[in-house]
């Protein structure tokens, strides 16, 4: 099974994770499925809860599998001091190379509280057009001296 | 995680296009000859296309012909194919994006730049995709295309800026392979128009397109931003796109179109 983990190192107040699949014989930029919302203070919906009691260890939520038309999909999110601090895709259809490339139309998963690009784990930037003068103080410039 | 998840990343930056020009590569050739060799022919791509297409050079093929001096048929056949590609998206948005535009002094001019800088940039990728091996990000200006070769590798993570505050960023889509676009005013003022209206577009901050090709990730976004409140219903309608829409409050939208 493989898993993509994203990582949220700031403060992140509530996630809209969404994704888009496409099958392997409807060709590239198939964009669809299944929504799955969650916030925290929620999110033990349809999941069961795991960790102690010790409040700086988190507990992690793993919701059930939800049945898209291209196969199953599970998230995992672990909650932290009442934020989300981990979310995990434990399942997605990616019986090929091809339906994990497609992974790559998956919708934006929403920021509800902003971060900066460092938080955020982040290899690059879209905006909108920024011009040479004003790259110096941009976050991309700031992920390029950086070099990570 | 895989041999890929543990490569580090080299990073390139040049300016071209009135722009900054990065690159991420990672795996085999990320910092050898070969990936730089790759890295010079992409830049050379987009000199390439500012030289023809830009309308802040008097001697482009682009500005001659909007002066009318000279004829299609004396342009390099990219001219034709960009002119083609707006006027096709010129009739996906009702009108709502145009190459032609209407200047100060009231005449039409030809300006391209809303078709050229994603097309260019998705042309300039195809050296990097003679790279075995390596996977890559290529964004230009803040408009991107990346490529994973690895299914067992991390997608590229892409923060989408904030355009209230440019320093921070709304959301992350992870990218394997495909393009990202974002159109918005942050950086530049109110340059984008209604091309119906020839005003800037109300109610809306920013339109960040994912598809599989730049060349219409770009086109959307900025057909998106042009119609304004109409931004994410229109993009909702375009097939194998997803997106954000960043409202001029701060509220967001996001939106999946049917399949292709």
């Amino acid at each position: 099974m493989r898993r993509i983990i994203l990582w949220f190192m700031g403060t992140v107040s509530a996630v809209v994770f969404l994704f888009g699949y496409s099958t392997s014989t409807a060709g590239p930029g198939v964009v669809g499925g299944q929504t799955a919302v969650f916030s925290s203070g929620t999110s033990t919906t349809g999941g069961a809860a795991s960790g102690g009691t010790d409040p700086n260890a988190g507990s992690t939520v793993t919701g059930t599998v939800a049945q898209t038309r291209w196969g199953p999909v599970q998230v995992e999110l672990t909650v932290s001091g009442g934020a989300i601090t981990q979310v995990s895709v434990l399942q997605y259809p990616d019986s090929n190379g091809h339906d994990r490339q497609i992974n790559s139309y998956a919708l934006p998963i929403l920021v509800r509280e902003t971060m900066d690009a460092q938080g955020a784990n982040i290899d690059m930037v879209s905006g909108a057009t920024v011009t040479s003068r004003g790259y110096l103080e941009s976050l991309q410039s700031a992920l390029d001296q950086a070099g990570l | 995680m895989t041999t890929a998840s543990r490569l580090r990343i080299r990073r390139y930056v040049e300016h071209s296009m009135g722009m900054p020009i990065s690159l991420a590569l990672r795996g085999r050739h990320a910092d050898d000859d070969r990936g730089r060799d790759a890295w010079a022919a992409a830049m050379a791509v987009l000199r390439h296309a500012d030289a023809t297409f830009s309308t802040y050079r008097d001697d482009s093929f682009v500005s001659r012909l909007g002066r009318g001096e000279i004829g299609l048929a004396d342009c390099p056949p990219e001219v034709a194919e960009v002119l083609a590609l707006g006027e096709e998206a010129r009739r996906q948005s009702a009108g709502a994006f145009d190459v032609r535009r209407v200047g100060p002094d009231g005449r039409v001019v030809l300006d391209p730049s809303g078709v050229v800088k994603g097309w260019a940039a998705e042309r300039a990728a195809a050296p990097l995709r003679d790279l075995p091996d390596t996977d890559f990000c290529l964004s230009a200006g803040g408009d991107l295309v990346c490529r994973t070769l690895d299914p067992g590798a991390p997608p590229w993570r892409i923060g989408i800026e904030d355009p209230m505050d440019p320093q921070r960023i709304v959301a992350v889509v992870p990218v394997a392979t495909g393009a990202v676009a974002t159109s918005g005013t942050a950086h530049r003022g109110a340059h984008l128009v209604d091309a119906r209206t020839g005003r800037p577009p109300l109610g809306v901050a920013s339109v960040t397109v994912v598809a599989s090709s730049l060349t219409w990730a770009d086109i959307d976004a900025t057909a998106a931003y042009a119609q304004g409140p109409d931004a994410a219903v229109w993009l909702g309608t375009r097939p194998g796109r997803t997106g954000l829409v960043v409202w001029a409050d701060g509220s967001t939208t996001t939106v999946a179109g049917p399949p292709v």
